[in-house]
């Protein structure tokens, strides 16, 4: 039954084992782009997009090239590799062009999106939260259309973590805060109590 | 084990051969054409990026020229003939530049004139030695700290320091404020580059005070307003500044005979400055 699978994934990538709160990735810009609602909703859109599609291709390479032994024959060239090794390079090449490509692709075709989204894209290109997805993908051996879900809905459960963080810190502008915890500090701390909440989600999914 | 090395170099070369491949082609079939014009203005420009005009950059104002027909002379350091060029370019009439600005650093007390207080041995940088009690060494509250800030700031190289003492070279200086923005003193002023003579003092202790911590303090004995008339100054309490809407002639350096130097020519404090660097070199 892939759709309760497929369900199970969702909620676990969102709630339970949200990127940000739970593993700890993509920490720079659940920080850096967290003061304003709107630059947040941007960030949110972009890495929703980005994951999906990342994860997509990460898996259908890993499925092709890097799962189990990769069996050569050319001509009268023979060999068995295993190529499990290069993952990570792999990725990392693999995500950075997939950025440029959908910056050029909506700079033509989405002009406005493009505006939108901003100085945002590129900046994904060193998000380890798009290549940590695709690594947990990769080491969960899931298929490709459940790696695709699971990319959207951790881009989701980024963008969550980033609106619910982004909405706390604006109203932590105006409350009145002692001044050894102006600004960044209380910031960190209001992300680890952020943290400590989503901990309680964690007897959802088995 | 060599076999693996190498299938792997290979794979991994060929993967980025055909993503390098995929992004040109799609550059090259996507490509968003820009206006041409764009980079023509943006020749012009000086390209130090400084952000004087309020832009992001060279390119933000060459974008704005063009798109939005912003004015070419928002840009502090650009020169009369590239304001005409690019006016070709964008088939408007060249405005007139307005007058050069040029930043100065109301401030005379070298290490050789400003008393020392206090050893600074943090960061060296003004904005820094501001934060510490007493505000880095000096012991006159509102001088030149002398730790460079501006001089790194400056995207053109015009700030020097010299003896403990920002120095503006103002054939170098354009005028963009990114000096002005990062000195914690508040002591660099954007003034019309036609006026020569300044009061290098920004004080705001009793002349009193000021003698005791800095040799070359303005003592507020209004020598200088007798010797050029009121409307070339302008003076609140002890604070005397130069009216820079109305300067005065150079000649009143040596009418006033400013007792402790203050009022001085903006290019014998530098030579005097050159002096003493020789003499101590020697």
């Amino acid at each position: 039954m892939p759709s309760n699978e497929w369900l199970l994934i969702t909620v676990g990538a969102i709630l339970v084992n949200n990127v940000v709160l739970s593993r700890i990735l993509g920490i720079c810009p659940f920080l850096g782009v967290s003061k304003k609602i709107e630059t947040a909703l941007g960030m949110s859109g972009a890495v929703v997009f980005v994951m999906g599609i990342s994860s997509f291709v990460t898996a259908v390479l890993y499925k092709l090239l890097l799962a189990g032994s990769l069996h050569l024959h050319i001509g009268s060239f023979d060999a068995v590799v295993n190529l499990g090794f290069t993952r990570i390079l792999l990725f990392i090449a693999v995500i950075a062009s997939l950025v440029q490509i959908v910056e050029i692709l909506l700079k033509k075709f989405s002009p406005a999106l493009y505006a939108a989204l901003g100085i945002y894209l590129p900046l994904i290109t060193t998000n380890c939260a798009v290549l940590g997805t695709a690594e947990i993908n990769a080491s969960a051996n899931r298929g490709i259309l459940d790696s695709t879900v699971f990319g959207i809905a951790t881009g989701i459960g980024f963008g969550l973590a980033l609106l619910l963080f982004a909405s706390l810190r604006e109203r932590l502008e105006f409350s009145r805060i002692p001044k050894a915890f102006q600004g960044t500090a209380i910031a960190l701390i209001t992300a680890g109590i952020l943290a400590m909440a989503f901990m309680g989600f964690s007897g959802l999914v088995k | 084990m060599l076999q693996t090395i190498l299938i792997s170099i290979a794979i991994l070369a060929l993967v980025g051969l055909i993503l390098g491949a995929v992004i040109a082609f799609t550059a090259k079939k996507f490509e968003v054409e820009s206006d041409p014009r764009i980079d023509d203005v943006l020749a012009q420009l000086p390209g130090a990026n400084c952000g004087g005009c309020g832009f992001a950059g060279c390119s933000d104002l060459a974008q704005a020229i063009v798109l939005k027909g912003e004015d070419p002379s928002k840009c502090a350091a650009i020169t009369q003939e590239a304001c005409e060029a690019i006016a070709k370019i964008t088939g408007k009439a060249a405005s007139e530049k307005t007058e050069k600005k040029v930043a100065v650093v109301l401030c005379s007390g070298g290490n050789d004139k400003a008393v020392r207080n206090a050893q600074y041995n943090g960061i060296l940088d003004c904005r820094s030695a501001q934060l510490v009690a007493n505000g880095g060494g000096k012991g006159c509250r509102f001088g030149c700290l002398g730790y460079g800030t501006c001089a790194h700031a400056c995207p053109f190289g015009a700030i020097e320091i010299r003896n403990g003492l920002a120095v503006v070279h103002s054939e170098l200086c354009v005028g963009c404020g990114k000096c002005e923005q990062v000195c914690p003193r508040k002591l660099i002023k954007l003034v019309p580059a036609s006026a020569k003579v300044h009061i290098y003092c920004n004080s705001l202790d009793k002349p009193v005070q000021r003698r005791k911590v800095c040799s070359s303090a303005c003592l507020a004995c209004r020598k200088c307003i007798k010797a050029a008339g009121e409307e070339h100054f302008s003076s609140q309490g002890f604070m005397i500044r130069i009216n820079y809407a109305n300067p005065p002639d150079e000649s009143v350096v040596e009418k006033a005979g400013c007792p402790t130097g203050c009022l001085s020519r903006e290019i014998d404090r530098r030579n005097e400055n050159d002096l003493k660097k020789k003499e101590t070199e020697a």
